[in-house]
């Protein structure tokens, strides 16, 4: 059901992925994510994989959550895979039909597609899954802070994205509440064509947006009653602070991604 | 009598194959008659929300059956909806289900689901809305407008409008303030006495629960810890508070006396019946 | 004894639709709040009550009199986080005031707000965590909490700003009954141990047992102001003002229509206990 959703979730634990700073993983995801876009063949992605299995080892997160969060882009995936495999020019063709077709290079970008979205799938999450989206949003918004002297709102987009994951737990369980309300007065979400069942949505998101609302309302008040008062002469409690860890964490990713590069472009 | 509702062996495990993996409900059996007004006790993660889901077929037994009117609900799944207009649920804090433009629509929105339509619809809408206290001159307002305990009125009547053979009520009268609780309640007794249809209360407010129901199943840690009439129940209390359940406040006051040595029955559950006991216990001239 | 929160001649009124009579929810409220002192605020819906709670920090500002918080005007916009970090405010829904997903981190959203040193605030999160009963959740994440769990983070977050007093918003009408001992549990001993002021609104009248002061609002006004027992007593009067009584009185008020000689002003069971053996023992 939608408990299932663990998009954004966070899992407690006390591993070195969850001690380091959110700065170094959100540069390691960075460099994961353009040694992934640059990489071309087996070997490359091999070693990215095998970052990627060696990280997941030590942060003990667990292959099977981890799995579980690829169930809401099954579709994009499928839909990738397919799009590739059958529309993919080649100079051997295994297959024909009408404007469909499979070549070997079809199969070969299908293959390494959904490797791609996967990984990258993988790799994000398991940042989000290791790191509190407190010290995430405090990464971004030290990573970011350069930009303040160009006027964007740093501190403020940092809060909201923080609050809208706090609530995302919070509003998926009320949902869950308001369908099973719903159907004890014989909604029926499952029937009918689309539009019907778009219509269908209507009982749902009504009292889910009256009730966002009404929580956010609340919660600024309270926000209010524990003095906050945007960004200025704010302190934290944990202050970043990047540790030797870090900084042998960056600079083995950095080589990593580099290798990559290099042995893409260049080969053996 | 036959039982409306027959519940049979039921279990309902959470997260099976996860590390999560936990009993809600386990074993449970028992049966509700027509026309009673059954209360089901017990603390938050006692089991009591997962069982009532049961009931009207929200969720699905991992094992065990239930039975409507001698029928395994479940026999056709693709008929389960019948099941719901026919045994009634109101979860807690109705009101933030209501989406209607207006308390006549949203209180419409469950019957019209049946299928039903004109003036068969017109009547089943107007019926619920006075049973609970709607006025007719609200019914074309938003339900938006309306205060709280107006807004769970218009949440109640919704169900009651599908003219449910069992109603389940679950904490009907949360986050009320006692005279909103006990004009809800009120309403409750007389939609039980007027239409002789079956109730099933859930609450943790014992003394919402003994001055109600004509029997109670006690929930403890995804079992049924006792049942049985509320005097029978109450003569309980030691165990009941052995569990880490309340008992009345009137029971712990017959406890207390008892225990100054009058001569009293514990199993008392309303101040009406204590004073009555107390005011012949000192006619026949008992003594502390 | 010093005084923590006064109002004088208080009235407020919430803006009104178009075309309808202006209502006031506070018409000349005149109270003083002691320092130290534990006050019920008992009152049916509509009477008032959370009203006036939410006036004592600012949230809502008088539309006329004043209210002092240790002697500072609440219409003073300079003296705003001053006041906010004097008297805490727990609300109702305890899932709308939580900000973070860590439960140290959500308790020390206040004291980074007030700006204090990193190194005070982990003293902070820590005593507030104990004093709330919660250290070993200090990692949780608390969605995952009970009503009472959660109610008590909420707390824990309002005691890191170290105030004077804290008032209660009714945060005690959506729990259960363990959740509910949890929190009061709680809220006695920080009124004990810290002496910190405590404001309780609610409409549980078994939550005032233990209070040294109740004042029941009526029509935005304090209709009884006096001690649990003196105000329990008026069993009439609370009635008339949609509100209920204790068993154990509405008992001793039966038998006292009844013809026996039982006073009104026994809350316990114990008490009332005593009181009716008093009785049967003369017989």
């Amino acid at each position: 059901m939608l408990k299932d959703i663990t998009l954004g979730q966070y899992f407690p634990g006390d591993t070195v992925a969850h001690r380091l700073d959110p700065r170094t993983k959100i540069l390691m995801v960075l460099f994961y994510i353009i040694a992934l876009f640059c990489a071309k063949d087996l070997i490359t992605y091999g070693i990215l994989a095998l970052c990627l299995a060696l990280c997941v080892h030590i942060s003990k997160v667990g292959v099977r959550s981890l799995v579980r969060g690829l169930k809401p882009v099954t579709i994009i995936i499928i839909f990738t895979a397919t799009l590739n495999l059958f529309f993919t020019p080649g100079t051997k063709i295994l297959f024909q039909w009408g404007i469909l077709q499979i070549s070997d290079t079809g199969i070969h970008n299908a293959v390494f597609m959904v490797l791609r979205i996967m990984m990258l799938i993988m790799g994000t999450f398991l940042m989000t899954y290791t790191t509190s989206p407190i010290s995430l949003t405090d990464g971004l918004e030290r990573l970011l802070n350069w930009m303040k002297a160009l006027h964007v709102p740093v501190h403020e987009l940092a809060t909201m994205m923080s609050i809208a994951l706090r609530f995302i737990p919070t509003l998926v369980e009320e949902t869950d509440k308001i369908m099973s309300a719903q159907k004890a007065r014989g909604a029926d979400f499952e029937s009918g064509n689309l539009f019907e069942k778009a219509k269908a949505l209507i009982p749902i998101l009504v009292p889910l947006f009256i009730s966002a609302f009404r929580r956010a309302d609340e919660l600024a008040t309270a926000m209010e009653c524990r003095c906050y008062h945007g960004g200025e002469g704010r302190t934290k409690l944990n202050v970043l602070k990047y540790q030797r860890r870090d900084i042998l964490a960056l600079v083995v990713s950095g080589a990593i991604m580099v290798g990559v590069i290099v042995l893409s472009r260049f080969g053996l | 009598m036959e039982p409306i509702l027959q519940i049979k062996h039921l279990t309902h495990t959470y997260g099976i194959g996860t590390p999560f993996q936990r009993s809600a409900v386990e074993d449970m059996s028992f049966d509700i008659y027509p026309g009673e007004f059954a209360g089901i006790i017990g603390h938050t993660g006692s089991g009591k929300s997962t069982l009532i889901q049961h009931l009207n077929g929200l969720l699905k037994p991992t094992s065990g059956q239930i039975l409507l009117n001698g029928k395994d609900i479940w026999a056709e799944p693709k008929k389960i909806r019948n099941v719901r207009f026919q045994v009634g649920l109101v979860f807690q804090y109705p009101e933030y289900q209501l989406f209607e433009e207006t308390v006549y629509k949203d209180i419409a929105f469950g019957p019209a689901n049946m299928g039903k339509t004109g003036d068969e619809l017109d009547r089943c809408v107007r019926e619920a809305a006075r049973m609970v206290g709607i006025l007719d001159d609200q019914l074309e307002k938003s339900p938006f407008e309306l205060s709280g305990g107006q807004k769970r009125r218009v949440a109640l009547a919704g169900v009651l409008a599908m003219e449910p053979q069992v109603l389940i009520l679950d904490e009907p009268t949360a986050g009320l303030d006692p005279a909103g609780r006990e004009n809800l309640m009120a309403n409750i007794r007389d939609y039980h006495r007027n239409k002789q249809r079956t109730i099933i209360l859930v609450s943790h407010s014992m003394d919402e629960i003994a001055q109600n129901v004509d029997r109670l199943l006690v929930l403890k840690s995804s079992h049924i810890l006792m049942s049985g009439t509320p005097a029978e129940v109450f003569g309980r209390a030691d165990e009941l508070i052995t569990a880490g359940l309340d008992v009345p406040q009137v029971t712990r006051i017959a406890m207390a006396l008892k225990q100054r040595g009058v001569d009293i029955d514990p199993a008392v559950y309303t101040v009406e019946k204590l004073e009555q006991e107390l005011l012949a216990a000192r006619k026949g001239g008992a003594v502390c | 004894m010093a005084t923590m929160i006064k109002t004088e001649d208080l009235f407020y009124a919430y803006p009104a639709e178009e075309g309808e009579q202006q209502t006031y929810a506070l018409q000349g409220v005149d109270l003083s709040i002691e320092q130290g002192s534990f006050v019920v605020v008992l009152g049916h819906n509509g009477s008032g009550k959370s009203t006036l709670a939410k006036t004592f920090n600012a949230v809502l500002l008088p539309a006329g009199g004043k209210v002092y918080v240790e002697g500072l005007d609440t219409t003073d916009e300079s003296l705003l986080l001053a006041i906010r970090q004097r008297v805490g405010m727990v609300f109702q829904n305890p899932d709308n005031q939580i900000v973070a997903n860590v439960v140290e981190e959500d308790i020390a959203f206040a004291p980074e707000n007030l700006g204090v040193p990193s190194e005070e605030i982990r003293r902070r999160v820590d005593d507030a965590l104990k004093a709330v009963n919660m250290s070993e959740f200090v990692r949780h994440a608390p969605h995952l909490l009970s009503g009472g769990q959660k109610q008590r983070i909420a707390i824990a977050g309002v005691i890191a700003m170290e105030p004077r007093c804290i008032v209660l918003d009714e945060a005690t009408a959506m729990l259960d009954p363990i959740g509910r001992r949890e929190v009061l549990t709680a809220v006695h001993r920080l009124n004990k141990e810290k002496g910190i002021t405590v404001v309780l609104i609610t409409h549980h009248m078994n939550e005032a047992e233990l209070a040294d002061r109740v004042i029941v609002m009526d029509h935005g006004r304090p209709a009884l102001d006096d001690t649990p027992r003196k105000v329990f007593a008026q069993v009439e009067r609370l009635r008339a003002m949609g509100l209920t009584v204790p068993d154990t009185v509405d008992l001793l008020d039966r038998l006292k229509n009844d013809g026996w000689q039982v006073p009104l002003e026994a809350l316990t069971v114990d008490e009332c206990a005593d009181a009716i053996c008093a009785v049967m023992h003369t017989n």
